[in-house]
């Protein structure tokens, strides 16, 4: 911003505009193809078709017979593994989008600390974000099991008598899901390191001299800081805990779940589609879900001027 | 100058030593509760991994013991893994796919990267944001009409639906390279355009070699995310077994019924061998890769 003359000063200084140079259009139009095409044909079009598919019966073999708004009336009313999966849904979100963002604060911001080994501890953090999420869930299930993991064999040991059955008890599987999403935080971690490595140095010291406890100074300085990351991580926790589907079928399918404990909005669309070949239902849910994640985007995004604090304007001019 | 006597500049002297030692000291307490946390918190994203790797080599009947040494060391498990499950084929099925998604995104994803970037023209800030919002798009959404294209093609069961969309650019890889490219000065550009460089060769000559560490940062967020990739293969690959990726296989190992259940842990471990070899040597990349867009694949 420095280098750049002030407006009037700069007039005279600025060069005289350069003449264009000229590129072909078609070149622009060639390299833009590979993703015109993909987005017709594997966004636009199918966006049109689930659109109008969600109004339609269709089950793959015949063709899609028009029924009006009767999957959204069935969904609303007569489909209680809807709302099971919609609870569910919300259920974990509500607990792991803000848990998963405090951990990945407080694990970045202790790599900010140590004046050596930083690397070392900043891989080993990252390293279970790499897992594929399937091995993630079998090991998670496994270790976790009442009956031969050794977790919670270490809690016995640390004096808890009964520890719970983690994925096979229905009111703890839930947890054991949201503590595979805390192990693999590494992702978001790096995000906030980059925030508050971002943090201009001045603002501690001048909260130091103030005479700012540590907490202050995480309270008024680092915190408004990072805002922006925060308002970030939240709308893509939102946008991802809806399509959050691979952990919980793997771990239902490891302890049969018969309770539908790990049963969320993603899993209804996939059994609706692909086991009970409900193609119109299945897209229902899925315009649905879009709208469901657009208003929750929208609201964080209305209340982001109360909270939000962009050192250099906002994000979204 | 001085008011005060040998005395009491002495007794300053020691009071300003005392209190150098004091704040020493007290960095020193500092810095070991800090390696304490980290290194409590090393511990627990280790753990998993630990027990993972010691559950693998133990016998049948110790796994289900909850012990936590394995005694003996069974290293047969890593041969008998090879026997027991088609292991083999579903690594290789795997790597196929994973690499040939990364080339489709390189090859794909780097000229609309460019235009949008180091051209101006006309529609290019539509174009942007039309690519930004369908990184937001839920799968959901358009996942049922794709798969009805496939199947029309009759190309379910194959290994073409996970491999062909990625030959038509991903939003994530756009975004990642448009991020880097704009970094480059215009200039370089300017200078090439002047001495009569054609636009394409201006992008493969120039500012690809530029942009190598963007480029190694997509095609490895490809590889990972097609090689972690688990709902794709479940729609297209699971009625014929050949063709299962290691996600899939993995998944039906317990309905494999002459298999132990340890052997998961086994299994589970060469799954992630490889992302974990990667990860150590491009570390990097990784990271950067995640700082400069903010999201993982």
């Amino acid at each position: 911003m420095g280098i750049l003359p002030s407006r009037k000063r700069g007039k005279d200084l600025v060069a005289p505009p350069r003449k264009k140079l000229k590129t072909p259009k078609i070149f622009i139009f060639l390299c833009l193809s590979p993703w015109l095409i993909g987005i017709l044909m594997f966004t636009l079009y199918p966006m049109v078709t689930s659109f109008y598919q969600s109004f339609t019966k269709f089950n793959l073999i015949d063709a899609p017979k028009w029924v009006g708004l009767t999957n959204f009336h069935r969904m609303f009313f007569e489909d209680p593994d809807f709302w099971k999966a919609l609870r569910n849904t919300i259920w974990i979100s509500a607990i792991s989008i803000p848990l998963r963002i405090a951990f990945a604060i407080f694990s970045a911001w202790m790599l900010t600390k140590p004046k050596r080994g930083k690397n070392v501890y900043r891989t080993i953090f990252f390293l279970p974000s790499m897992v594929p999420a399937v091995a993630a869930t079998m090991v998670f299930t496994y270790i976790f099991n009442p009956a031969y993991g050794p977790i919670n064999r270490f809690l016995e040991m640390l004096g808890i008598k009964e520890p719970p059955f983690w994925f096979l008890d229905p009111k703890w599987s839930k947890w054991g899901l949201i503590l595979l999403g805390l192990w693999g935080i590494g992702d978001t971690m790096i995000i906030f390191l980059a925030g508050l490595l971002d943090v201009p140095r001045t603002l501690y010291e001048a909260a130091s001299l103030e005479g700012a406890s540590a907490w202050q100074s995480f309270r008024y300085v680092t915190f408004p800081m990072i805002t922006p990351v925060i308002f970030f991580s939240g709308v893509t926790g939102v946008i991802g805990s809806f399509q959050y589907f691979t952990q919980a079928y793997v771990a239902s399918g490891q302890v049969n779940d018969y309770s539908h404990s790990m049963y969320f909005y993603a899993t209804h669309i996939y059994f609706s589609a692909f086991r009970a070949y409900e193609m119109g239902y299945a897209s229902a849910l899925a315009w649905v879900l879009l709208v469901i994640t657009l208003v929750c985007t929208l609201i964080i995004l209305r209340t982001q001027k109360r909270w939000v604090h962009y050192p250099n304007g906002s994000l979204f001019k | 100058m001085s008011t005060y006597t040998p005395e009491q500049r002495e007794y300053i002297r020691l009071q300003s030593r005392q209190a150098k030692r004091k704040k020493r000291w007290h960095d020193f307490l500092l810095m070991v509760a800090n390696h304490s946390v980290l290194i409590a918190l090393s511990a627990i994203f280790i753990l998993p991994l630990f027990l993972v790797l010691v559950i693998s080599v133990m016998g049948h009947g110790q796994a289900e013991t909850r012990s936590l040494w394995p005694h003996p060391f069974i290293w047969h498990n890593y041969v008998e893994v090879f026997t027991a499950v088609p292991f083999l084929r579903w690594t290789m099925n795997s790597l196929f796919v994973s690499l040939m998604t990364t080339i489709g995104t390189v090859v794909s994803s780097v000229p609309p990267a460019y235009v949008l970037s180091r051209l101006r023209w006309k529609g290019r800030g539509v174009t942007f944001i039309i690519i930004l919002s369908t990184m937001m798009l839920p799968g959901q959404v358009t996942m049922i009409p794709v798969y009805i294209i496939f199947s029309k093609l009759h190309w379910i069961p194959s290994f073409l639906p996970l491999i062909v969309p990625s030959f038509f650019s991903s939003a994530f890889s756009i975004f990642l390279l448009r991020q880097f490219f704009v970094s480059i000065p215009d200039e370089i550009s300017d200078a090439a355009r002047i001495d009569g460089c054609s636009e394409f060769k201006l992008m493969m000559r120039i500012i690809v070699p530029l942009a190598k560490p963007a480029i190694s940062a997509i095609g490895l967020f490809a590889f990972l995310g097609s090689w972690n990739d688990f709902f794709g293969p479940l729609l297209y690959l699971v009625e014929n077994e050949k063709l299962w990726t290691l996600g899939i296989g993995l998944n039906a190992f317990q309905g494999i019924h002459h298999v132990q259940k340890n052997m998961m842990m086994t299994a589970s471990v060469l799954f992630m061998l490889p992302v974990i070899i990667i990860f150590f040597f491009s570390q990097k990349v990784f990271i950067e890769g995640v700082t400069l867009t903010g999201v993982k694949g």
